[in-house]
């Protein structure tokens, strides 16, 4: 017996009280935090910042962001490894963008390492948002690593021309490195979305 | 551990990413061709969710935010079970919820609609499946509302589910609808899913979930994507 996979439907501009509710002040807890990695978590502490932007190229404040990476040894904390040595690191994080101006996400992680099967250094990103009927793929890589990225599998399927959108560059602000990665949903700088 | 590679996602059961009749869509969809990915180990995996991460109370909406009374409204049972496309359980995966009160107004701050906010009632919850799959909520039949779409615009009542299933590539964000209610054929969220398939979008009655004398039950099973060496037509 098959069954087919279930419609995806957008999550609408009411996400917030019940994906994100600590980040947003609702008093509840959320299952997700925008905070990936802590201070006891091996590797290069890192902030992840971004704006969405929609086709007219107006900041979308109502859009939710969604991570998954490895740790700074390029190991992902599943299943067996879930309460292995990267305690305190889940690797999975979510921040919406309505938080006032600018209208930003904002993880608190580390930068990850090239994975065990030789991809590099990345973050997998799911973005959703009212007007969005399906959640969309795509991928955190960093400007400042070229050479792994010049060997990167799904780098290397991406047209050259557009690959420009996934790299997210670094700027430092004191003691706290920060990477900037901008979405757009459309229009002459449209991130790549990756049918995964 | 690292789960089997996913089947790929059947776009023939989903919604386009641009569907003019659902004006948000126009400036927010994709434009460009997707760009096709081969499943690696940052697909093939994904956070792990276990009881640890749930309250008590959290599957429970008629009881997560009570202040002094119960939430008015209709007392609803809502289950179903999460499996693959091969029918298989998906076992202790997170399953969120939410949905506006019985009045039709959302707790959230950008809701403006003039409908009361129930004192007693959130309106989020979330459970993990159990070894069956199956995920079980209590809470109150979510209300219609009006929105800016079109002219006399109204969302059906639904109750919105998030699900991540056992890997990055199972992630699903859906939402569930009642049987038999009329604003479904009029509204271009619901409508934008392809016409064969808005069915598996829209909950069962059933009097056997039914408690008596306490809550209607509604059954709602959701399929996410199977690992890719399932026969997908047998």
């Amino acid at each position: 017996m098959s069954s087919k996979q279930t419609p995806s439907q957008t999550v609408g501009p009411y996400f917030a009280y019940g994906l994100t509710p600590a980040q947003y002040g609702y008093g509840h807890t959320s299952a997700v935090q925008p905070v990936v990695g802590d201070d006891g978590t091996p590797g290069e502490r890192i902030r992840l910042v971004g704006c969405v932007f929609d086709g007219a190229g107006d900041v979308i404040p109502d859009a939710m962001i969604e991570i998954w990476q490895a740790g700074g040894d390029g190991r992902y904390p599943h299943g067996d490894q879930v309460h292995g040595p990267n305690t305190g690191f889940t690797g999975f994080g979510r921040s919406g963008t309505g938080m006032g101006e600018p209208g930003e996400f904002v993880f608190e992680t580390i930068k990850p390492g090239a994975t065990e099967d030789g991809q590099a250094p990345h973050i997998s990103v799911i973005v959703f948002m009212r007007g969005l009927l399906s959640h969309a793929y795509t991928r955190v890589y960093f400007a400042d690593e070229a050479d792994a990225n010049d060997n990167d599998p799904v780098l290397s399927a991406v047209p050259p021309e557009r690959r420009g959108t996934l790299l997210a560059q670094r700027e430092d602000a004191g003691k706290t490195v920060i990477y900037r990665f901008d979405i757009h949903m459309q229009g002459d700088r449209e991130t790549v979305f990756f049918d995964v | 551990m690292t789960e089997d590679p996913r089947a790929p996602r059947d776009w023939s059961t989903q919604p386009p990413y641009i569907f003019a009749d659902y004006k948000s869509t126009v400036l927010r969809g994709p434009s460009k061709p997707l760009v096709s990915l081969k499943q690696t180990l940052s697909e093939r995996t994904g956070p792990v969710y276990g009881h640890e991460a749930i309250g008590s109370l959290d599957s429970d909406l008629t009881r997560n935010a009570a202040k002094d009374g119960e939430p008015l409204g209709e007392r609803i049972i809502v289950t179903g079970l999460v499996m693959d496309e091969a029918g298989r359980p998906v076992p202790g995966t997170l399953v969120e919820v939410w949905q506006a009160n019985a009045a039709g107004r959302y707790i959230h701050t950008v809701d403006q609609h003039d409908a009361p906010i129930d004192p007693n009632f959130f309106g989020g919850g979330r459970c993990v499946t159990g070894d069956d799959g199956r995920y079980r909520f209590v809470t109150v039949k979510p209300g219609a509302y009006p929105w800016g779409n079109h002219f006399n615009a109204w969302r059906p009542n639904h109750i919105h589910f998030s699900l991540f299933g056992p890997c990055f590539a199972t992630r699903l964000v859906t939402q569930m609808y009642f049987p038999g209610d009329p604003l479904l054929e009029l509204d271009p969220i619901f409508q934008a899913t392809p016409e064969p398939y808005r069915d598996l979008l829209v909950s069962r009655f059933s009097i056997e979930v039914t408690e008596p004398g306490i809550a209607l039950g509604y059954e709602f099973d959701i399929v996410l994507r199977g690992p890719s060496a399932t026969p997908l037509e047998n």
